[in-house]
């Protein structure tokens, strides 16, 4: 295939916008797209296996392979969750189980599944698989940059496991990697195990740097005509936003990172005031454990919208193509998803707010996080009012859209709880706190890309999901997972706190016992019923019904390419010209329920679309 | 059956299971009542939007399931709707934020008639330094302590002479007095928390943080801690006993002061050892 392109990938010339315009575009001409002022890019096609599945530049590959780490990741973070609830449910039941593997587990399934999970799946995987496809161009702008990107993740990860295997084993300092304590003898892991850890992010960061630029600059420059960008699906859109926050808020990680591992090797004191441990005075003095936290935070909270943003994005296109309607107030969507952006780097000590900071803090970060509670509650009208007087599809797409809808709405209210400063002292690190983030970035996330799965399988292997398997793997899915955590909400309102390897007879939690145990076999049968799904891609790769050219009946660039699944430069001789936004389902007038992207207005002149 | 039904199941469940639930706060034991209801009024706001929206969610996927040919509405936006729930939005979180800030504001604001405590953490345990007769607490440094001077007080404060000192993890409080507790580490992070107080603070090396209540119940109280500090996090527990005043006046006359700790180590060489050291 790769010679057809260079053929016609020869550079035309280059016209100015005003010499076109005046030649070409005329009134009368409803059709009318102006013509390409850049010649095409020049794309390296691989020869042999190496340069074709390994150190590919196609992003349709490297989404792939970072989808398929990531998801390796993810399984390990399953696992010890799992080994987790058991210690929780049934104490001694694991005979290996001590304190210190207790909090390993805890801070490398809290990291992994935070960063190496659902951030490299959604931005790393859907990002690079769907961006060019969906803007209409033929790789990303950087295509060799971008197969570095993913070859630093894999090292990132690579050492991170490593972590496992060193003496002391990974660190146990909790996720957020507080100092002192996470440099410190008392936590298990602080030697090698936590310099391990901080060289694996400062490696993820760098290497997500080399996508994220990819990510942005191919969506501002790299759209084909008639792409504008309120014509982007939302998708798109999620995307973008949380890879400019990403750019912004990963440099925060990186110099904390850096600080840290000073600190540790060097015995430098960035966090680290004056401590006497185990009666002897330790080698700092004069540094701030506080400072850590605000930079922490100052990447952790975006961090969060970097996983929500894309899910948002994608759960809109999900529910408007198998609602087989228009996303109802597309522009306040767009709106929406650039001002929680935004707002997402006022608000974030209030994580914060029984640190000890300053408490005055308190009263402008409570505000600020409530604000963004309007934008997040629009996005979640807007979706449901999508479903209204809509042609719902109810098949395992849409159930794992309404099963977003739920669990976000649940953990979103849960977070309006832990915003205002004065209902979050008695909440903060209970398992009020657990329940809430795992409803709202656990959960919901993954229910969007569970559904996300499913809806864009078929483009990528050219055959189908099983639906029945796949409606029992969403029933297992959500309603054990909103079994696991919507009573775990009360086990916070006892006070309960979190990260305790084991209760004793503590007052409050004598009538916890019976719930845990009831939480860890939910987390087992949710853990377990994700093998129906990994069965259901596996068999599916080869045995499943054959998709065809868009299945769904979409309207985005993604299902019009000229093969599927679609082959490297994503789209036949000619680059699509997009005349219309992705959402014109059921127009009246219209013969179909839907019109694609690339339909000019002369094929369907009876349809009363609204100019977009 | 309908997935819709499914749905529709589990909010009824949710909500049953609200209603019937076992698990809900400890009685409250301190004057921290309104925090209660800020969460109660976020509670009763916030679920009624859940199951609101669920259900909005349920009628449509009920009513709208796909059929061939059926109509759909061609609306892309609808600016008066978008403008209604956004102002209605709006007017909901100003609701659930101004009575949260009023109740943070008195939350920061200590009464001057509050008694100061002084706890401590170390991984892993506490303890409490409380002032002596003359209301003040000695200045103090970690770089001082020592099995001699296990605060680190410093030996030429005369605050610190009657300092009252509890090298055990049981704290006794008295009834109705507001009390600031002040939080001091000497190694990491620690948090002083008493479920039944509803407050709570983090304890970080290098700096005094705070926070107050007032305890209303007479009664034993088990100490928490909320910020993880290590392997025995979990076991890092201590008691708080809730006096009448008599009790309470009783409990701390037992009490040793820091002088007669200091009294106590009769070998004069011996202390001029520490004055050595910790100038």
């Amino acid at each position: 295939m790769s010679d057809e392109y260079n053929k016609q990938n020869t550079p035309i010339e280059a016209q100015s916008s005003e010499t076109m315009s005046g030649s070409s575009g005329s009134t009368t001409d409803i059709d009318y797209v102006r013509p390409a002022e850049l010649p095409e890019q020049d794309l390296y096609h691989g020869h042999s296996f190496i340069t074709k599945w390994i150190f590919c530049q196609d992003a349709k590959v490297i989404g792939i392979q970072y989808f398929l780490t990531a998801v390796f990741t993810g399984i390990v973070g399953l696992i010890l969750s799992w080994l987790m609830r058991l210690q929780l449910g049934f104490p001694d039941l694991v005979p290996f189980m001590t304190a210190e593997h207790y909090y390993q587990f805890v801070t490398m399934h809290g990291m992994i599944m935070v960063v190496y999970f659902l951030t490299a799946l959604f931005l790393g995987g859907f990002g690079n698989y769907l961006i060019p496809l969906m803007v209409g161009a033929r790789d990303m702008v950087f295509p060799y940059v971008n197969m570095v990107s993913f070859w630093m993740f894999f090292i990132a990860v690579c050492v991170l496991m490593a972590s496992f295997f060193v003496p002391g084993g990974p660190t146990g300092a909790g996720w957020t990697l507080y100092p002192p304590q996470a440099i410190l003898p008392g936590s298990p892991g602080s030697g090698m195990g936590i310099v391990l850890m901080l060289i694996s992010l400062s490696l993820f960061v760098i290497g997500f740097t080399m996508g994220g630029l990819n990510y942005l600059i191919t969506i501002l420059q790299a759209r084909t005509r008639g792409m504008t960008l309120m014509r982007m699906p939302l998708t798109i859109w999620g995307i973008f936003t949380a890879t400019a926050l990403a750019m912004l808020a990963f440099p925060a990680l990186l110099v904390s990172c850096i600080m840290m591992t000073l600190d540790k090797l060097l015995e430098t004191s960035f966090f680290m005031p004056a401590i006497v441990q185990a009666g002897e005075v330790l080698d700092y003095g004069g540094g701030s454990p506080v400072l850590f936290q605000h930079l922490f935070w100052f990447f952790g909270h975006p961090e969060v919208y970097i996983v929500a943003l894309p899910a948002f994005g994608i759960v809109s296109d999900l529910i408007s193509v198998h609602a087989r309607k228009n996303i109802f107030g597309y522009r306040m969507m767009v709106w929406a998803i650039v001002g929680i952006g935004a707002l997402s780097f006022f608000v974030w000590a209030h994580h914060m707010y029984v640190s000890g900071m300053n408490p005055w803090f308190g009263f402008f970060f409570a505000t600020t996080t409530l604000i963004i509670a309007v934008p997040t509650a629009l996005k979640v009208y807007n979706w449901i009012i999508t479903l209204f007087r809509a042609n719902i599809r109810m098949n395992t797409v849409m159930l794992f859209c309404l099963g977003f809808i739920v669990t976000f709405v649940n953990g979103g209210i849960t977070g309006i709880f832990l915003g205002n400063v004065a209902v979050d002292i008695p909440l903060s690190d209970t398992y009020f706190v657990i329940a809430h983030f795992h409803m709202v970035m656990g959960i919901a996330p993954l229910m969007v890309i569970m559904g996300a799965v499913y809806h864009w399988f078929p483009l990528v292997t050219g055959r189908m999901l099983s639906e029945k398997l796949g409606k029992w793997h969403f029933w297992f899915t959500f309603l054990g997972a909103y079994s696991i955590y919507f009573p775990m909400h009360y086990l916070g309102f006892i006070g309960v706190p979190r990260r305790y390897f084991e209760m004793y007879d503590s007052p409050y939690v004598t009538s916890a016992t019976g719930m845990n145990e009831f939480i860890t076999v939910a987390a087992l049968i949710v853990g377990a019923s994700q093998f129906i799904f990994i069965y259901n891609i596996v068999t599916s790769l080869r045995l499943g019904k054959p998709a065809g050219k868009n299945p769904w009946k979409a309207n985005s660039l993604e299902w019009l390419t000229s093969e599927v699944p679609p082959v490297h430069g994503n789209f036949g001789e000619k680059l699509p010209v997009v005349h219309r936004w992705p959402y014109d389902f059921n127009v009246p007038g219209a013969k179909e329920d839907y019109i694609t992207q690339t339909t000019p207005p002369s094929e369907v002149i009876n349809a009363e679309v609204e100019k977009t | 059956m309908h997935p819709g039904f499914i749905f529709l199941a589990v909010i009824v469940g949710s909500v049953l299971f609200h209603i019937f639930t076992p698990w809900w706060w400890t009685d409250i034991a301190s004057n921290w009542g309104a925090m209660d209801d800020t969460i109660n009024l976020t509670f009763w706001i916030g679920g009624g939007v859940f199951i609101l929206v669920c259900l909005f969610m349920v009628y449509c996927i009920l009513k709208f399931s796909y059929k061939e040919g059926r109509k759909v509405e061609y609306k892309p936006e609808d600016h008066k709707l978008e403008k209604i729930l956004t102002i209605a939005t709006t007017i909901g979180v100003i609701a659930l934020l101004a009575p949260g800030l009023i109740v943070y504001n008195n939350y920061i604001n200590v009464p001057k008639n509050a008694l100061h405590v002084e706890v401590m953490a170390w991984q892993w345990g506490w303890q409490y330094r409380l002032p002596g007769e003359d209301g003040k607490l000695g200045t103090a440094q970690v770089i001082k302590i020592s099995d001699e001077n296990p605060f680190g007080i410093n030996l030429d404060d005369p605050y610190g002479k009657d300092d009252i000192l509890i090298q055990s993890d049981e704290l006794h409080l008295k009834t109705n007095r507001p009390v600031k507790i002040l939080l001091k580490s000497i190694d990491v992070l620690h948090n002083f928390y008493v479920p039944q107080f509803r407050s709570k603070m983090d304890a970080i090396p290098g700096i005094v943080t705070y926070y107050w209540f007032e305890p209303n119940k007479v009664g034993e109280y088990e100490v928490l801690c909320a910020e993880y500090c290590g392997v025995g996090h979990y076991a890092m527990r201590a008691t708080v006993i809730v006096d009448s005043d008599e009790n309470y006046e009783n409990w701390i006359n037992e009490q040793e002061t820091f002088s007669s700790l200091i009294a106590k180590q009769n070998n004069k060489l011996e202390i001029t050892r520490i004055a050595k050291n910790n100038n």
